[in-house]
C-alpha cells in the first residue's frame, strides 16, 4: 500500500472544561488550551504502525482549519507523519464540508487508507468518516479497536453496543479509530526538531473546489443546568435509608 | 410532507428498546406522522413489535437476505430509497445509528443533526456538545431532507398497545459487497440491557482486576441491574468494552446509578447525567463524583460493598 491519509482536528484540549460566553452566543476559546482530537492521535498512531510495519510508505496528516492549527499539524509530524496538508478554513467546518474536502484530497492522493477519528470532542459529532466513505463510496469500518491488514482487504474489529463486530472490508477503505485501538507514542524532543523540516503544505477550499455548506447552523450555546448537589451520608446503613427515602429500593 | 420515518434497530429477533424512546422524540414534531422502517432478512416479528409502539403510523417490512446483519453500507442505500416520501429521518444514537446515520445523509447531500436531546421545532433542536459541557440549539436547513440521530437517554419510551398497519416493501437500491460481516463477540448475559435497565451498578479503575470485578456483577445481579464501567476499567481488561458508560461509551438513564470507584471525569459523568438518582461510592472525599451524586458516601469499596449488598438484596 502507498498512502494512508490521516485526519487532525485541532480541538479544545479534553481536560479543558469548556464555559460559554455570557450571552449564549459562542464558546470561549480565547487562551484555552487546544490539542490534536485524541481520538485523531490514535488514528495517526495507528496509521504510523502500518508503515513501520512495512505495510505503507507514506503517512499523510490532514487538518482543515485555522492558521494557528499547523501547531497540531507540526505535533503530528513530529509523531512521525511523513507530511501535512492544512486546509486553510477561518469559519464553521461541519462533517459534511470536511468529508467533501477530505475526498477531494483522497482524488489528488489516491491513498489506500483513510483513517479518521470516530468523533470529534468538541462537536460531538461522529459523522466526518461515515460520510466520506459514503461520497467516496467505499466500505467504512468505524469504532475501530482492531485493524488487520490482508493484500487488499481490512479485518477490523469495530466496538459496538453488543460487544465486538468482526467485519471485512475491501480497501480502500474509511477506518474510524476508537479509544482502544491503540494508546498514542509520545513525542520526542529531537523529532520536534525534525518535524520543522518536514513539508507542510496549505491550501483552502476555493483551491479544492468545495464550497462550505452549513446545513446544521448552532444558533446557541448554554451551560446545562447543574444537578443540585445531594447528601453525604457516613454508613452503609445511611445509604440505605436514604434510598428507601427516595423509594428506590 | 410532514412525514418522520425511523430506522429500527433490531438483533434479528427484538426491535431495540432505543427505538420506542424514538418514537417519543418523533411525537415533540408537532402535526408530523412517524413511520417505522425495519430492515431484516425476516421481519416479520420485529415489524409486528414495532407496530405496537403508539404513534406510529406504519411499519415499511423490508426483507432480504443482505439484511440479515446491520452494514451501514448495505443499510444506507436501501434507507435512501426508503426517505423519498420522507421529510426526516431518524436513528438512535446508539452504535448501529452513529454508523449508519451519517452515510444515509451523505448519500442524500445533506447535513446531519446528532444527539437530539430536545426538539424545539422540527427544524430546531437542542444537542450536547464538549462531553455534555454545554448544549447547542441548532437550526437544521429546511430545504433538504433531515437526517438526524436521537439521543436515547433523554427521551421516555413511548406506549405501546399501538397497532400500526405492517406493509411490505422493496426498496430497490445496488448494495456493495465491499462489506462483509464476519461475528459478533459479545458477552452472553441474563442481566438487563445497559441502556434500557431501571438500576445500573458500574465499577471503576479502583476495583483493580476482573477478578475483583465480580464484586460490582454480584452486587448487580442481587438487585437486578445492568453492569456498567469508567474507560479505565474497560482498558485495563476488568470488563468488556460494552459496559463503558461516558462521551464515547453508552449514555445511561437509569432510576439509580452506583457509581462506585469511579472518580467522576467529564467523559464519565456526561453518560449518566439523566440518572434519576446518582450514588457514589468513594474514598476519596475531594473526587469529583461527590459535586454530581445525589447520594454519597466515603468509604473503601471493598469493605462496604457486601454489607450493602446483603442489606439490600
Ligand atoms: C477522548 C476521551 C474520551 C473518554 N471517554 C470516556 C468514557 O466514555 N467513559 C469514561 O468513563 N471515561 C472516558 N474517558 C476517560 C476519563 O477521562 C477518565 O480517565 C476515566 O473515566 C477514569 O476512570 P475511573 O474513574 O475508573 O478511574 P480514576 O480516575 O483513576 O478513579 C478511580 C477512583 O477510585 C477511587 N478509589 C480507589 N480505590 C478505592 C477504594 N478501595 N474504594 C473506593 N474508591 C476507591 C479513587 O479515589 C478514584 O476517585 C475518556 C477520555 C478521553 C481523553
Ligand atoms: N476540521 C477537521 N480537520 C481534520 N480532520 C477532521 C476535521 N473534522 C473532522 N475530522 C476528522 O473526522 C473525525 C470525526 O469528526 P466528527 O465527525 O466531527 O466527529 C475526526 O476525528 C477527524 O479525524
Amino acid at each position: 500500500m502507498q498512502k494512508i491519509l490521516v485526519g487532525v482536528k485541532r480541538v479544545v484540549d479534553y481536560n479543558v472544561r469548556v464555559r460559554v460566553k455570557p450571552d449564549g452566543s459562542e464558546i470561549m476559546t480565547d487562551g484555552v488550551k487546544m490539542s490534536v482530537n485524541p481520538f485523531d492521535e490514535i488514528a495517526l498512531e495507528e496509521a504510523l504502525r502500518i508503515k513501520e510495519k512495512g505495510a505503507a510508505e507514506e503517512v499523510i496528516a490532514v487538518c482543515i482549519g485555522i492558521d494557528a492549527a499547523q501547531q497540531q499539524l507540526r505535533t503530528a509530524l513530529a509523531m512521525g507523519a511523513d507530511r501535512a496538508i492544512l486546509v486553510k478554513e477561518d469559519g464553521p467546518v461541519e462533517p459534511l464540508t470536511a468529508a467533501r474536502i477530505f475526498l477531494k484530497l483522497i482524488e489528488k492522493e489516491q491513498p489506500d487508507l483513510v483513517i479518521l477519528g470516530k468523533q470529534a470532542i468538541d462537536d460531538d459529532n461522529s459523522q466526518t468518516g461515515q460520510m466520506l466513505a459514503a461520497l467516496w463510496d467505499r466500505p467504512q469500518a468505524t469504532f475501530a479497536s482492531k485493524v488487520e491488514l490482508d493484500g487488499g482487504k481490512a479485518t477490523v474489529t469495530r466496538e459496538v453496543d453488543a460487544g465486538l463486530e468482526i467485519i471485512e472490508v475491501d480497501l480502500p477503505a474509511v477506518i474510524t479509530a476508537d479509544l482502544r485501538l491503540n494508546e498514542p507514542r509520545y513525542v520526542k524532543l529531537p523529532d520536534i526538531m525534525k518535524a520543522k523540516r518536514k513539508p507542510l503544505d496549505v491550501t483552502s477550499l476555493e483551491e479544492l473546489g468545495v464550497a462550505a455548506t452549513q446545513g446544521v447552523e448552532p444558533v446557541a450555546f448554554a451551560q446545562p443546568q447543574a444537578r443540585a448537589r445531594g447528601v453525604m451520608v457516613d454508613d452503609v446503613a445511611g445509604l440505605v435509608q436514604a434510598l428507601k427515602d427516595k423509594g428506590l429500593f | 410532507m410532514n412525514r418522520i420515518l425511523i430506522i429500527a434497530e433490531h438483533d434479528g429477533k427484538t426491535l431495540n428498546p432505543g427505538i420506542a424512546k424514538c418514537v417519543s422524540c418523533a411525537m415533540q414534531f408537532a402535526g408530523y406522522e412517524t413511520d417505522i422502517a425495519v430492515l431484516a432478512d425476516d421481519a416479520a416479528d420485529i415489524c409486528r413489535q414495532a407496530a405496537g409502539l403508539q404513534g406510529v403510523s406504519r411499519v415499511l417490512q423490508v426483507e432480504r437476505p443482505e439484511n440479515a446483519q446491520a452494514l451501514a453500507a448495505v443499510f444506507a442505500p436501501q434507507v435512501v430509497a426508503l426517505a423519498a416520501g420522507y421529510s426526516h429521518v431518524l436513528g438512535p444514537s446508539t452504535t448501529f445509528g452513529k454508523d449508519l446515520m451519517p452515510r444515509v445523509a451523505a448519500l442524500l447531500g445533506t447535513s446531519q443533526v446528532s444527539d437530539i436531546m430536545s426538539v424545539s421545532g422540527p427544524y430546531e433542536f437542542k444537542r450536547p456538545v464538549y462531553a455534555g459541557d454545554v448544549i447547542q440549539t441548532v437550526k437544521a436547513a429546511q430545504d433538504s431532507k433531515l437526517v438526524a440521530t436521537v439521543r436515547i437517554a433523554s427521551f421516555p419510551p413511548c406506549q405501546t398497545g399501538g397497532s400500526a398497519s405492517v406493509e411490505l416493501v422493496a426498496a430497490d437500491a445496488v448494495l456493495p459487497t465491499h462489506t462483509r460481516y464476519v461475528e459478533l463477540r459479545a458477552q452472553a448475559s441474563d442481566r438487563p440491557d445497559l441502556q434500557a435497565a431501571s438500576r445500573v451498578v458500574a465499577g471503576g479503575r479502583a476495583l483493580g482486576s476482573a477478578e475483583n470485578f465480580k464484586l460490582i456483577y454480584d452486587f448487580a445481579d442481587k438487585i437486578g441491574a445492568a453492569v456498567g464501567a469508567s474507560r479505565a476499567a474497560v482498558d485495563a481488561g476488568y470488563v468488556s468494552n460494552d459496559a463503558q458508560v461516558g462521551q464515547t461509551g453508552r449514555i445511561v438513564a437509569p432510576d439509580v446509578y452506583f457509581a462506585i470507584g469511579i472518580s467522576g471525569a467529564i467523559q464519565h459523568v456526561t453518560g449518566i447525567k439523566d440518572a434519576g438518582t446518582i450514588v457514589a461510592i468513594n474514598k476519596d472525599p475531594e473526587a469529583p463524583i461527590f459535586e454530581i451524586a445525589d447520594i454519597g458516601l466515603v468509604a473503601d469499596l471493598f469493605a462496604i460493598i457486601p454489607e450493602l449488598q446483603s442489606q439490600l438484596g
